[in-house]
C-alpha cells in the first residue's frame, strides 16, 4: 500500500507508520461508530498518511465536509471533527455542533491538526460549546512522508506567511517535525543552513533538542548532515518552467497531494465489448509516485527524452507479450502467467503515461510555449534584462493569464537584479490598466517578498552568480544529462547547485557569491551520543537532507535525484519541504485580490 | 549535646523548654514599642508599622515586612488611611485594615495585589477593632464598628459580609472579643464586663463558662487556641479560665495567649510586662523573665516570643525529645544519639535497632535537613517537625516560591522527591509566571524555551488555576498560536494605548496581531496602522475595504482615503495609480448611465474592448488619451476588437489608419485566429521582412515562405518552411529549398 515509501535509502515507512499510529489511538478512543466532519484542506495530506480503509477499520461509516449549519444526518455514535487550529473554522464547528439534536445526544470530539490552540478553545467557550466535547486532541502531522525520498509538510501558503506576514508558524512546524525526525531516525551531527528562516529553523532545533536533553534517542543517525535552505535565497528557479516530465505534469495540469486530474477524453477505455460508449465526462485521477515503475523511469528526465524511453518500454512489454508464443510447456505457460498481471500493469501505465506525453507534447510544440521558453532562456542567460521586453507587452495587450506575465516579469526582475524604476513602473502600469486596478495589492506583495524590485544602486550581481555557479550550460544533454542543468535544458536551479557545492568541494569556495545571496549562511554541529558515531564503509555514501523553507519544484527534485544517482556523487539525498511549489501555484499563493477573499 | 536539657522545665507530667531561634537581624530604635505588629504562624514573615501619629497626620510611617530571622523583605512608606490593624492570609499576604473598613492586601515582598471594603456600614461607623482569623475558608476579617456591631467576612478571597447581632446591654466597647469557628461557622465570643455572649448569624446568646469564679467580675482578655479547640479566659481577679466548655484553671494578668500542645496537657501562656507564666493543669507555673517589650506569636506546638532582638520558641518539650534525653532511655533515637556520641555518625546506630524499618529514619533525616535550610539565618522559616508535617511539603514550597526562593524550592523538591507536578514543575511555573511579569520583553526570550510554563502561566492567568498537569505535555502549543494567546489576554487586561505601545516593542507580535485583526478586527487593524503612521498600509487597508464596498460613493471615498495616506507615504506611484482607479470608475459610471452598458469594476483594459465592441470608438479613444496607453497596447486592442467583432473593413481602415506600432504580423494572425485566411492575405505584404516567412506560413502559403525564406537565406527559416512541406507534394519545392539550404550553410 505504502510500497513507494520503502524504495529509497531512507524507509520513510517508518515516519508514517508512526503518523498511522497516532491516528488509530486517537479513533479508538472515541469508541463506537463515528462520522468524521473534514476540514477540507486536510483531506489531501491526510491521504498520503491513510486511505478510506483505515478509517473504515475504526469504525468511521461516514465522512462530511465542514460546512456551516447542520451535520447532514447520520445514525452514528460520534462525531469527530479533523481541523486546522483556526478561529473561522471553530465558528462553524460552534454552528455544527448548537444545532446537534439535543434528543439524541452524540459524543462530540475535536482533533486539531497539526497542533491544539488554546486561542480556538477559548473561542468555542466564546460560543458557549466547549463543554459538548468529549475529547479535544492534537494530531501532530508537521513532516508527511511523500514518496521514497521526499517529504512534505503540505504548507500552502507557508511562504507567503514568512516572507510577507512575518508568521513564522511553518518554521516553528518544521522545526518541529525535523525534531520528530531525529527521534525516528537519530540526531543529524551536521547542519548546514542559509537565509533567515534557515537560521531560525535551525535555532529552533537547538533550542528544542536542549529542552528535550536527557531524553535522547539511542539510534544510529541516518542522515549525516541536514541542509537548511531559504526559498529567497533562490527566487529564481521557481520561476522558470519546468522542462522534466514530472514538472511539465504539475505546470501544466497541478499536481496536489500525489494526484493529478487530466482531461479525460485521452484515456476512454478502449476495452473490447464496451468500445463507442460516451466518454466519461469526470477528470481522470492518477496517483503518482515511484511505485509505479515506469513513472519512476521517467519522471525525472527532461521530457525530450520521455518519448524516446516510452517507446523503448513499449518494445520492452509487447517482446514480453510475444514470449506467450513460445512457451510450449506447462511449465512454460504457468510463469508467463503469472507474470501478467504485472505486465498487464506495466501496459496500462504504458498507456497512461503515453495519453500523458501526447497531452504535454501538445503545448510544449506549440509556438507560444515555445516564445515563452525562448524569453525566459533569454533571460537567464542575461539578454536585454534591462529593458522593456516586446515580448511581455505583447503578452499584456493580449491580456495572455495574468499569472505567465507576473512570472515572466518578476523573472527579468529577478535575473537583473532589480528592474530600472522606469521599466518597472512601466510593467506596473500595464499590468494595472489591463487586469484591473486591484491587483495593486498583489504587486505590492511582490515587491514586499523581493519578487519584484526597482533597481538599488548597486551593481546587478546576478551575472557573477550565474558564472561563479555555473547557472547556465550552453550544451545542456537532454537525452544523457551530465549536469544538473538538463532539468530546464540550460539552467541549473541555483538551490541545487549550492547543495551539489556544499558536498563537494565545500562551501568555503563560494563565499563571495554567498555574501551576495540574502540571509546568513552558517553551520551547526550537534553532539551525536558516543557509541552512536557511524563507522563509515569505504564507498559507502553520505546521507543529506535537504530542507527547503518556502517550497521546492519538481525540477529541483529530479536535480538533487540525478546528484543522488551519479556515479562519483559520494551522496544521496533526501528533500524535504514546507510544499511542492511551481512558479504559477507560488505567484498565486502570493496574490491579494480582494475580490476573491481565498481561505 | 550534654547541656540539651539544661533549659528543661518540669510543669506537671511534661517538660517544656525555651530556645532561641535567631538574634533579630533587624535594627529597631524603639523595639517593638508603639508598633502595630503581625507575625504569620508557621515561621511567617513579620510586619510591623509604626502607630500613627496622631498629632502629625501628614507624618508617614514605614510599613516594613522582615523575614522570621528579622532580615528586611520589604518597606515602603504608608501613604493610604490609618490602620487599625495587620494582619497575614494563610497564603502569606499582608492585610491592612483601615479605619473607614478598607482591607488593602499585600504580597509579602510589599507589591500591591487589590483593595477591599468591608461595607457601607463599617465605613461610616469606623473601625474600632479588628481581627483576623483563619477558618476552614481561608482567611476571615471580623470588625467591631463604632456603632459596637460586629461585620464579618470568612474568606477574603470570596467576600460575603455578615453583620451579627446586636449584643444586648453594650455601652460601650466590650472589655474583650475574639472569634472563635465551631461546626463549620465562625461566631464572635464576647465579654461584657462578667456576661458572655457567642454571636452567630442569627442570634446572640448568653453564656456561662462552668466553674468560673463567681467572684470574678469582669472577663479583660481571652484567647483561642490554634486550633479553635481551646479557649482561655482572664478576669480581672487574676484567674485565668481554660477549656473547650469544661476545663477549668485559675491565675493572674494582662495579655494572654493560649495555645494547644500536641500531646499530654493543656496550658496557657500569661505575658506581663517584664513576666511570662507558663500555666499547666495541675495548677503549676513556670516563670520567665522578658528584658524587652515583646509579643507573643501562637503556633501549633508553642508560642513564639519576638523582640526587638531576639526570637525564641516556648514549647513543651516533645515526646520524641524526651525520649531521647531521659535518663536511661532505650528509645530508638536514644540509641542513634549515643551511637552519634560514639562514632560521630548517628546513622551506625541504626544497627542497634532491631525490628525498625530504615525507611522512617531516611525520611526524618530528609524532613530534618529541609528544615534546616529553611530555618537558615537567610531564609528564615523557623519550623518545628510537628508544624512542617501539618502545613504539608506543598505549602512550604509555595511559601518558599512568595519569597522568590526559586532555586532553593527547586532543591526541596528534588532532594524530598516531590512528584514533578506538584514540585519542580510547579516552582518552574510560578517561576515563569514571575519572570514574564518582570519581563518587558514578554515574548522573545520566553517564546520557545520553557514553553510549557508559559502556557501553565497562561492558563493560569485565564482561571484555570485547577489545571491537570499531567495531560500537558511540553510544547502543547505553536509558537505562534501561544504569542496569540497571549496578545488576546494582554489585549484584554491593558487599555488599547498601553496595547499597542507594548505590541510595537514586539515585532512578531505585531505582525502576529495584524494577521489576527486582517481576519477578524478590520477596525483595529487599521488604527494600529494610524498608530504607528504606517501609511503605505493605511492606504493598502482602504483599497482592501473599498472593494468590499457595494455603492460606487462609498468605493470612491475609500479610494480617496487611500490615495491621501499613498501621498503621505510618499507613493507617488500608487497614488496616482488609485487616482486613475477613481477617474476609470467615475467615468464607467458615467457611461453606464448615458449607454447603459455594463462597465463599472471592469478594468480599464476591458472596458475599452467593451467600448469599441458595442462600437463607441470615441469613447474608447478617449480613454486611450486620458489614461495615456501605450500606442501598442491600443492597436492590439482595436486589432482584437474588431476582429471579435468581424469588422474587416472597419480593420482594414484601421490598418492603414497609419503604420502599425506593432507590425502587421498581428493582423494577420488575428484575422487566421478568426478563420479568415482572406482578409489575412490583405496584410501578408505589409509584415517586415523578418517575419515574412511566418506570415506566408499562418495564411498557408508555403511557397510564399519558401521564396521569403531564400530570399532572406535564412537557414533555420529554411528549415522552418522545409518541415511544413510535404514531400509528395511540393516536391520541386523541396528540392529548391534543400539546394538554398545547402548553399547557405557553405558561406
Amino acid at each position: 500500500m505504502a510500497s513507494h515509501l520503502f524504495c529509497g535509502r531512507v524507509n520513510l515507512n517508518i515516519l508514517r507508520e508512526a503518523a498511522r499510529k497516532d491516528l488509530r489511538e486517537f479513533l479508538d478512543k472515541c469508541s463506537g461508530s463515528k462520522a468524521i466532519v473534514w476540514d477540507e484542506y486536510l483531506t489531501g495530506p491526510f491521504g498520503l498518511i491513510a486511505q478510506y480503509s483505515l478509517l473504515k477499520e475504526h469504525e468511521v461509516e461516514k465522512m462530511f465536509t465542514l460546512k456551516a449549519g447542520r451535520i447532514p444526518s447520520a445514525a452514528v455514535k460520534n462525531i469527530v471533527f479533523f481541523v486546522r487550529p483556526r478561529l473561522e473554522l471553530m465558528d462553524i464547528i460552534a454552528e455544527n455542533v448548537a444545532s446537534e439534536d439535543k434528543l439524541q445526544p452524540r459524543d462530540v470530539h475535536i482533533l486539531f491538526v497539526p497542533r491544539r490552540s488554546l486561542l480556538c478553545e477559548q473561542r468555542l467557550k466564546e460560543k458557549g460549546v466547549l463543554n459538548s466535547f468529549t475529547n479535544i486532541d492534537e494530531y501532530i502531522l508537521d513532516l508527511i512522508p511523500y514518496d521514497g525520498d521526499l517529504l512534505s509538510m503540505e504548507s500552502e501558503s507557508s511562504f507567503r506567511e514568512c516572507y510577507l506576514e512575518n508568521d513564522q508558524t511553518s518554521l516553528y512546524h518544521a522545526a518541529k517535525g525535523l525534531m520528530n525526525l531525529q527521534a525516528l531516525y537519530g540526531t543529524i551531527p551536521q547542519i548546514f543552513g542559509k537565509g533567515e528562516c534557515a537560521r531560525h529553523v535551525a535555532n529552533m532545533m537547538l533550542r528544542m533538542k536542549r529542552e528535550f536533553a536527557g531524553s535522547q534517542t539511542q539510534i544510529l543517525p541516518v542522515f549525516d548532515t541536514l541542509l537548511l535552505l531559504d526559498r529567497n535565497v533562490d527566487l529564481l528557479t521557481p520561476l522558470a518552467t519546468q522542462l522534466t516530465y514530472e514538472g511539465l505534469i504539475d505546470e501544466i495540469f497541478g499536481i496536489t497531494n500525489g494526484y493529478v486530474k487530466l482531461p479525460p477524453e485521452k484515456f476512454a477505455q478502449k476495452k473490447q465489448g464496451e468500445g463507442g460508449k460516451e466518454l466519461p465526462t469526470e477528470p481522470k485521477k492518477l496517483q503518482l509516485n515511484s511505485a509505479e515503475e515506469l513513472y519512476a523511469e521517467i519522471r525525472d528526465k527532461n521530457f525530450n527524452a520521455v518519448g524516446a524511453a516510452l517507446s523503448k518500454k513499449a518494445k520492452i512489454i509487447s517482446a514480453a507479450f510475444e514470449e506467450r508464443h513460445n512457451a510450449k510447456t506447462v511449465g512454460e505457460i504457468k510463469q508467463f502467467v503469472s507474470q501478467l498481471p504485472h505486465m498487464q500493469a506495466a501496459r496500462s501505465s504504458l498507456a497512461n503515461h503515453t495519453s500523458i506525453a501526447e497531452l504535454i507534447k501538445d503545448i510544449t510544440t506549440s509556438e507560444d510555449f515555445f516564445d515563452s521558453l525562448t524569453v525566459e532562456q533569454e533571460f537567464m542567460t542575461g539578454v536585454d534584462t534591462d529593458k522593456v521586453s516586446t515580448y511581455i507587452e505583447d503578452c499584456i495587450a493580449q491580456k495572455d493569464p495574468l499569472i505567465k506575465i507576473l512570472r515572466l516579469v518578476c523573472m527579468q526582475s529577478v535575473c537583473n537584479n532589480g528592474l530600472k524604476q522606469k521599466v518597472l513602473d512601466y510593467y506596473k502600469k500595464e499590468i494595472l490598466q489591463t487586469y484591473g486596478y486591484k491587483h495593486i495589492l498583489t504587486l505590492k506583495n511582490l515587491e514586499k517578498v523581493g519578487l519584484l524590485k526597482p533597481q538599488s544602486t548597486m551593481r546587478n550581481n546576478y551575472p557573477t552568480i550565474r558564472k561563479t555557479l555555473k547557472l547556465w550550460m550552453e550544451d545542456a544533454n537532454e537525452q544523457n544529462p551530465n549536469d544538473i542543468s538538463y532539468v530546464y535544458s540550460g539552467y541549473a536551479p541555483l538551490s541545487v547547485r549550492l547543495t551539489q557545492v556544499l558536498a563537494r568541494p565545500g562551501w568555503r569556495s563560494i563565499e563571495e557569491v554567498l555574501k551576495m545571496l540574502p540571509g546568513p549562511h552558517f553551520e551547526e554541529r550537534q553532539q551525536v551520543p558516543t557509541g552512536l558515531h557511524k563507522k563509515r564503509q569505504p564507498g559507502e555514501n553520505r546521507t543529506t537532507l535537504v530542507f527547503f523553507l518556502g517550497g521546492v519544484t519538481y525540477a529541483e527534485i529530479a536535480a538533487l535525484r540525478f546528484l543522488s544517482n551519479m556515479e562519483d556523487s559520494g551522496t544521496e539525498y533526501i528533500i524535504a519541504a514546507t510544499k511542492l511549489i511551481n512558479g504559477t501555484s507560488w505567484i498565486k499563493s502570493l496574490m491579494d485580490s480582494p475580490e476573491e477573499n481565498l481561505p | 549535646m550534654a547541656f540539651v536539657t539544661a533549659n528543661w522545665n518540669p510543669l506537671g507530667d511534661a517538660f517544656y523548654r525555651k530556645i532561641e531561634l535567631y538574634e533579630m537581624g533587624w535594627n529597631l530604635k524603639d523595639g517593638l514599642r508603639d508598633c502595630l505588629v503581625a507575625a504569620a504562624p508557621y515561621g511567617g514573615p513579620i510586619a510591623l508599622l509604626k502607630a500613627h501619629n496622631r498629632c502629625s497626620p501628614s507624618a508617614r510611617p514605614q510599613l516594613e515586612i522582615f523575614s522570621s530571622s528579622g532580615l528586611p523583605l520589604a518597606s515602603f512608606p504608608w501613604k493610604s488611611g490609618v490602620v487599625k490593624q495587620l494582619g497575614w492570609t494563610v497564603s502569606d499576604d499582608l492585610l491592612c485594615v483601615q479605619e473607614d473598613g478598607t482591607v488593602l492586601v499585600y504580597d509579602l515582598l510589599g507589591g500591591f495585589k487589590r483593595h477591599f471594603s468591608m461595607g457601607n456600614e463599617v465605613s461610616q461607623s469606623q473601625v474600632l477593632e479588628t481581627k483576623i482569623f483563619h477558618s476552614p475558608y481561608g482567611t476571615g476579617v471580623a470588625i467591631l464598628t463604632g456603632a459596637l456591631r460586629f461585620t464579618l467576612a470568612t474568606n477574603i478571597d470570596d467576600i460575603k459580609l455578615r453583620r451579627l447581632p446586636e449584643v444586648p446591654g453594650l455601652q460601650g466597647a466590650p472589655s474583650c472579643w475574639a472569634v472563635l469557628t465551631q461546626d463549620r461557622q465562625s461566631k464572635v465570643l464576647v465579654a461584657n464586663g462578667s456576661h458572655l455572649f457567642v454571636l452567630d448569624n442569627t442570634a446572640c446568646t448568653p453564656v456561662t463558662p462552668p466553674g468560673l469564679s463567681p467572684q470574678a467580675s469582669s472577663i479583660v482578655h481571652m484567647c483561642v487556641s490554634f486550633s479553635y479547640k481551646y479557649l482561655a479566659l482572664l478576669t480581672d481577679s487574676g484567674h485565668v479560665w481554660m477549656g473547650t466548655s469544661n476545663l477549668k484553671f485559675v491565675l493572674l494578668l494582662f495579655s494572654c495567649r493560649c495555645r494547644r500542645p500536641k500531646s499530654q496537657q493543656p496550658s496557657a501562656v500569661v505575658m506581663w510586662d517584664g513576666l511570662l507564666l507558663v500555666v499547666g493543669e495541675c495548677k503549676e507555673t513556670i516563670q520567665y523573665h522578658l528584658d524587652d517589650d515583646s509579643i507573643l506569636v501562637p503556633e501549633l506546638d508553642g508560642v513564639r516570643i519576638i523582640s526587638g532582638t531576639h526570637h525564641e520558641l516556648l514549647q513543651e518539650v516533645p515526646g520524641a525529645c524526651e525520649e531521647i534525653f531521659k535518663i536511661a532511655s532505650m528509645a530508638p533515637g536514644a540509641l542513634l544519639l549515643e551511637a552519634h556520641k560514639e562514632y560521630e555518625a548517628a546513622s551506625f546506630g541504626k544497627c542497634f535497632l532491631s525490628n525498625f524499618p530504615p525507611e522512617q529514619f531516611v525520611s526524618m533525616c530528609r524532613d530534618l535537613r529541609v528544615l534546616n535550610a529553611v530555618r537558615d539565618y537567610t531564609v528564615g522559616i523557623p519550623l518545628s517537625h510537628t508544624q512542617f508535617k501539618q502545613m504539608t511539603i506543598q505549602v512550604l514550597i509555595d511559601r518558599l516560591v512568595y519569597r522568590k526562593l526559586y532555586p532553593l524550592a527547586i532543591e526541596v523538591c528534588r532532594y524530598l522527591k516531590t512528584p514533578e507536578y506538584q514540585g519542580v514543575s510547579r516552582v518552574l511555573k510560578y517561576w515563569a509566571c514571575y519572570k514574564v511579569c518582570v519581563c518587558v520583553y514578554l515574548f522573545t526570550p520566553l517564546l520557545y524555551s520553557n514553553i510549557l510554563y508559559f502556557v501553565l502561566f497562561l492558563q493560569l492567568l485565564f482561571n484555570k488555576v485547577a489545571l491537570n498537569l499531567s495531560k500537558l505535555t511540553p510544547y502543547c502549543m505553536p509558537s505562534c498560536m501561544l504569542v496569540y494567546t497571549v496578545v488576546m489576554y494582554l489585549k484584554n487586561e491593558l487599555n488599547r494605548g498601553d496595547f499597542f505601545m507594548m505590541l510595537r516593542n514586539q515585532p512578531v507580535a505585531l505582525s502576529l496581531y495584524k494577521q489576527f485583526c486582517k481576519h477578524q478586527e478590520q477596525d483595529t487593524l487599521k488604527d494600529l496602522f494610524n498608530q504607528d503612521d504606517d501609511h503605505e498600509e493605511l492606504g493598502n487597508f482602504y483599497v482592501k475595504a473599498s472593494y468590499k464596498e457595494q455603492r460606487l460613493e462609498a468605493r470612491i471615498a475609500h479610494l480617496q482615503s487611500a490615495v491621501d495616506e499613498y501621498y503621505k507615504a510618499k507613493n507617488e506611484f500608487s497614488a496616482k495609480t488609485t487616482e486613475d482607479e477613481m477617474r476609470l470608475l467615475r467615468f464607467q459610471r458615467k457611461l453606464e448611465e448615458e449607454k447603459g452598458e455594463q462597465l463599472v469594476g471592469f478594468s480599464l483594459h476591458d472596458t475599452m474592448t467593451t467600448l469599441l465592441s458595442v462600437g463607441l470608438h470615441k469613447h474608447a479613444e478617449q480613454l486611450y488619451k486620458d489614461f495615456r496607453v501605450p500606442d501598442k497596447r491600443f492597436w492590439w486592442l482595436r486589432l482584437k476588437a474588431l476582429a471579435e467583432k468581424e469588422d474587416w473593413e472597419e480593420l482594414e481602415k484601421f490598418s492603414k489608419s497609419k503604420k502599425s506600432p506593432i507590425g502587421y504580423l498581428p493582423f494577420v494572425e488575428v484575422c487566421i485566429k478568426h478563420h479568415n485566411k482572406y482578409e489575412a492575405r490583405k496584410y501578408v505584404s505589409k509584415v517586415t521582412l523578418e517575419q515574412k516567412v511566418k506570415a506566408h506560413l499562418a495564411v498557408g502559403d508555403v511557397e510564399g515562405a519558401a521564396e521569403a525564406a531564400i530570399e532572406r537565406r535564412n537557414e533555420s527559416e529554411i528549415g522552418t518552411v522545409l518541415s511544413r512541406c510535404s514531400a509528395t507534394t511540393d516536391h520541386l519545392l523541396v528540392e529548391r529549398l534543400n539546394r538554398a539550404k545547402a548553399t547557405v550553410a557553405k558561406k
